[in-house]
């Protein structure tokens, strides 16, 4: 929009400019600087251009935790999404309730993440945790989150659902509570059945809301830390050892500062394209 | 196809009303016969959104009896009652053609393929959407949703009535023109009760045959466009109707007739008698600008009035006249010549209406003068 | 003070918002900007206040470049459809609110106020919040808003469409009387032929950007310079029959003739356009040289004191605008007068060749 100039804005932008640039331009730069080089210590660097690149690109560890990162970040998806929404449409409207189950909502968000982490180690534990305690000896299912893989994956993917559905919930409400009513009177007039109403009308009209969502979504889960690392610590073997930690590890772990500032860069570059091809997607259909 | 019949239909919004200002509809009881065309005409905050609603199912009456034929249908939703309604923003399914859109309810029935096909083709013929069949409902215009809207309504075969709110108000003035031909066309064709709801006398006037002009939460007149326009029965039908609306002076009774200021208006033996025999606390007469005589020079009996502005409307004038210290609005054709500085004006007699409290006062039937 | 738009222009993401538009308006009048939606109006309008910047031409206030001066350094007011009140300020804070802005002493703040509200007739709401106003209440105190900083422009975006049918005709009224003593430029836009003849003044025909005819809205409306100006600036739309004068007759689509009348015969020969107001149709012939059509009924369109009749012949469709009622069957067969010395006469590319009562000059 061509608004007319006024430069004054400029100074108060000038705060805001320097620290962007302090805390996140300048550190950026640092790894894109450390990724060309090979670092021994502090007095010990040399240029090695792309190698680091061409190695990392080709390191087998890195290729397994990529994949199962993928995956991890699907499953993710496809649960909280559809879940989301299905929450959203429960949710109450108007009264007492409905701010009741607003607060309700929220606090699994407002939780820090190795707490949550935390919380999850030892509820699912075999000997002291309600879960595992219940799993083991009522239901007579075995699980073991540290010992067996897909228990470990499960209850990863499980933390992550709870912690973070009511994102997708509360995200999928705002955009329900803004269609008008005239849509439901109408479909009520045209006989329409809950599911029709849901297809062409909800669905339609959360459009923005749950593209939001989605990248949200996508970018948390595909850089997920914490909870894994409290919960299982990558384990067992590498099975829950997600790109976050192999990078962290080999960072600040084995101090192999090129390879992890390269991949980091490559990290970052994935993002940016999933979530550009997504919004694309997304936003192609309001193009035409 | 139904007669719709409201009785004894009152709504309040509040659970405990208390008095007549608590309710939003005040006491009513009234026929819409089968096949007709009404309008509910009356200006924001009067009820008529509410009672559509009533009528269409969305709104439960708080108290009294609606009933489509002899059924009372207070409990039963809009699809219960098969209404159709066309709402003030036109709404459309966003992701599905025009085809779809207008089969949707058809689908809904589970009607034949086939045989939808033949009844939106139908429709789409009448309405004029046959090029825009497979265009999808997001990107017509405001006119074209409203038309595919009112297909929706139309495309049922059991539809009993189709109410209307208020669904010109976001259209252009020139396609406001032809879809309101198109509503009016439609009636004829297919001869469905429908009930229109406005603020706008014109399209109310142009489209009814009927109009139920509401004020305050009451139907205050019911009848056709001219019974409206040449007899209103309370001054408010007398100011909403009509552009610029119905003259009201503020009069006091005088020996044979009434008069203000220095000027005195004579009245019928008849209404003289009627006068005297009713109570009342406001006196006004009234007359429309449409009929307020405008003698070409100086006339014996003619008043005189100053002329204050003259307005030119094209197709018409409206000449702002002080009449004995009261503003006066004449309607005059394009033609006419138009008076400099002083008017001479006479009411006939056939045209000036008596309001007592805001209720016509009409002279008693015996003694009544030859009207019209 | 005058504003001035010289060869004005702005076009969003590609697409044309406003071509090339010279425009001038004196001190002390009321303008109104007639067009359909999106014909931009709002966009002239948000260029005139300096909302917004053009891509070419320059603006010009009392004779100074004001095209790089933001709105809040130009005196403007604007009044929009959306009645824009601040909801959590009372009535008066409301009106107040520009004069504080520029430092207004405290007791000129409240006579101003409370003069202007008495202007527009809320002077008993002063302390109540706007949204337990009615519409009209509220779209009045965003009026008094804007008249209470007695800018030297103020401008109003459909600011009526939002209101009741009867108290449009009110306010439309009381706005007239309102801009008589001023010396302020108003700006009006609005999509109602009708509202621009009752508002008098100048009237700016747009379509799709462009001016299509700009001056006093009475001869804007009697000499419209083009078809196009003469459709956008009628209601009910104007008729047209395309004809052809040759020698000394007139023909409509091959088959009426008619001979020539005295003042259509400087036009020379050849194809042109026709044009007759609705109103100007009718049912009794007024005057020999009237041409006489027989057609039938397709509608017709009857409020309590005028009738607006729809007929059509093989060849053409017309709408006539009859005072009184007129009930008439579909299908029934009557003749319509149209009386020639009230004809437009444009050529092929849409100008204005001949108006009624106007003697123009030989067109080439």
């Amino acid at each position: 929009m061509s608004k007319v100039q006024n430069n004054k804005a400029w100074w108060l932008v000038m705060p805001v400019f320097l620290l962007v640039a302090f805390s996140a331009i300048i550190p950026m730069m640092t790894v894109v600087n450390y990724s060309v080089q090979d670092i021994f210590d502090q007095s010990s660097r040399y240029f090695v251009g792309t190698d680091w690149f061409r190695q990392v690109l080709q390191d087998p560890r890195l290729h397994d935790s990529l994949l199962r990162q993928f995956i991890y970040s699907a499953c993710v998806l496809l649960i909280e999404i559809p879940l989301g929404i299905a929450i959203a449409l429960t949710m109450p409207t108007k009264g007492r309730w409905s701010s009741l189950c607003l607060i309700v909502m929220t606090i699994p968000l407002l939780i820090p993440f190795n707490v949550v982490g935390t919380i999850w180690q030892i509820f699912g534990r075999g000997d002291i945790g309600l879960l595992g305690w219940f799993l083991n000896n009522v239901l007579g299912i075995s699980y073991n989150y540290a010992a067996n893989a897909s228990d470990a994956w499960v209850t990863v993917l499980i933390i992550d659902v709870w912690h973070w559905t009511s994102l997708v919930a509360l995200l999928a409400y705002s955009g329900l509570r803004a269609i008008p009513d005239v849509y439901y009177q109408a479909a009520r007039i045209d006989r329409a059945s809950s599911w029709a109403v849901f297809r062409h009308i909800q669905l339609p009209k959360m459009k923005s809301v749950l593209l939001i969502a989605v990248m949200l979504r996508f970018m948390d889960s595909f850089m997920i830390y914490t909870e894994p690392f409290v919960l299982t610590g990558g384990g067992p073997g590498n099975s829950t050892t997600f790109l976050s930690q192999t990078l962290t590890t080999m960072a600040l772990g084995q101090f192999d500062l090129g390879p992890a500032a390269a991949f980091s860069l490559v990290y970052f570059l994935i993002i940016l394209l999933v979530s550009w091809v997504f919004y694309t997607a997304m936003t192609h259909g309001e193009k035409n | 196809m139904a007669e719709i019949r409201l009785q004894n239909l009152a709504h309040s919004y509040s659970a405990t009303p208390s008095g007549p200002e608590d309710y939003a509809i005040r006491e009513m009881s009234h026929i819409w016969e089968q096949g007709g065309a009404y309008a509910l005409l009356g200006p924001s905050g009067c009820g008529k959104s509410t009672l559509l609603n009533i009528i269409s199912g969305l709104l439960s009456p708080s108290e009294g009896k609606v009933m489509f034929d002899s059924t009372v249908v207070n409990d039963m939703s809009p699809e219960q009652r098969n209404i159709a309604q066309v709402f003030q923003f036109p709404v459309v399914y966003d992701t599905m053609t025009v085809y779809d859109n207008l089969a949707f309810p058809l689908r809904n029935q589970g009607m034949d393929e086939k045989k939808i096909q033949i009844k939106v083709g139908e429709i789409a013929d009448v309405l004029d959407l046959q090029p825009l069949l497979k265009k999808k409902a997001k990107n017509l215009t405001a006119d074209e949703k409203q038309k595919v809207s009112m297909g929706r309504g139309l495309v049922r075969d059991d539809v009993s009535a189709i109410l209307f709110d208020e669904p010109l108000t976001v259209i252009d003035p020139h396609l406001k023109w032809k879809l309101r031909r198109k509503l009016k066309q439609i009636h004829e064709q297919f001869n469905i009760t429908m009930v229109y709801v406005t603020h706008d006398q014109l399209e109310a006037s142009t489209f009814a045959d009927k109009i139920a002009v509401m004020y305050g939460g009451q139907i205050v007149q019911f009848g056709t466009p001219r019974e409206l326009f040449e007899k209103p029965h309370h001054t408010f039908v007398g100011y909403f109707i009509g552009s610029p609306g119905m003259n009201l002076i503020d009069v006091t009774p005088q020996p044979g007739g009434v008069g203000f200021g220095d000027i005195h208006l004579p009245l019928s033996e008849g209404l003289q008698q009627r006068l005297a025999a009713t109570q009342w606390s406001t006196l006004k007469v009234g007359i429309r600008p449409e009929f307020v005589h405008l003698w070409d020079g100086p006339y014996d009996d003619a008043m005189c009035a100053e002329v204050t502005y003259i307005e030119d409307l094209g197709t018409y004038k409206i000449i702002t006249l002080k009449l004995a210290g009261q503003l006066l609005k004449v309607r005059v054709p394009e033609d006419k010549p138009l008076p400099q500085g002083q008017a001479w004006i006479s009411f006939p007699g056939q045209w000036l209406m008596l309001y007592a409290d805001d209720y016509l006062l009409e002279a008693s039937p015996a003694n009544e003068v030859p009207h019209e | 003070m005058s504003l001035t738009l010289e060869h004005v222009s702005r076009a969003v993401d590609g697409q044309i918002w406003i071509d090339d538009a010279s425009l001038s308006f004196e001190p002390g009048s009321f303008n109104v900007l007639l067009g359909r939606t999106l014909s931009g109006k709002t966009s002239l309008m948000r260029l005139m206040a300096g909302l917004d910047k053009p891509d070419s031409g320059r603006v010009l206030m009392n004779g100074k470049d004001v095209t790089k001066v933001a709105v809040r350094h130009r005196n403007v007011s604007m009044v929009y459809q959306q009645f824009i009140n601040y909801p959590s300020m009372t009535v008066f804070d409301n009106i107040a609110s520009p004069l504080r802005q520029a430092g207004v002493s405290n007791e000129q703040i409240q006579e101003k106020v409370l003069e202007t509200a008495k202007m527009l007739r809320i002077e008993k709401f002063l302390t109540r919040y706007p949204l337990e106003l009615s519409g009209g209440q509220q779209q009045r105190t965003a009026m008094a808003r804007a008249l209470v900083k007695d800018a030297e422009l103020i401008l109003f975006d459909e600011p009526l469409v939002n209101l009741d049918y009867k108290l449009r005709e009110e306010l439309r009224q009381e706005m007239r009387l309102l801009f008589e003593a001023r010396h302020t430029i108003a700006i009006y836009a609005t999509t109602e032929p009708n509202e621009a003849l009752a508002l008098g003044g100048t009237t700016t025909i747009l379509h799709e950007g462009r001016v299509i005819q700009s001056g006093r809205t009475p001869e804007v409306y009697h000499q419209p310079k083009t078809v196009l100006a003469a459709e956008l600036f009628s209601e009910p739309p104007i008729n047209l029959m395309p004809g052809r004068i040759e020698g000394n007759e007139v023909s409509f689509a091959n088959f009426v003739h008619f001979p020539l009348n005295v003042d259509l015969r400087n036009i020379g020969d050849g194809d042109y356009r026709f044009g007759v107001r609705p109103s100007h149709l009718s049912l009794v012939p007024s005057n020999d040289d009237d041409l006489e059509l027989a057609v039938t009924v397709e509608l017709a369109e009857i409020s309590g004191s005028e009738t607006f009749l729809h007929v059509r012949n093989e060849h053409f469709s017309l709408v006539l605008h009859l005072p009184g009622v007129h009930a008439y069957d579909v299908d029934a067969s009557i003749r319509v007068y149209i009386p020639t010395h009230k004809l437009f006469v444009f050529d092929q590319q849409g100008r204005l060749i001949q108006a009624p009562g106007l003697r123009m000059a030989r067109v080439a």
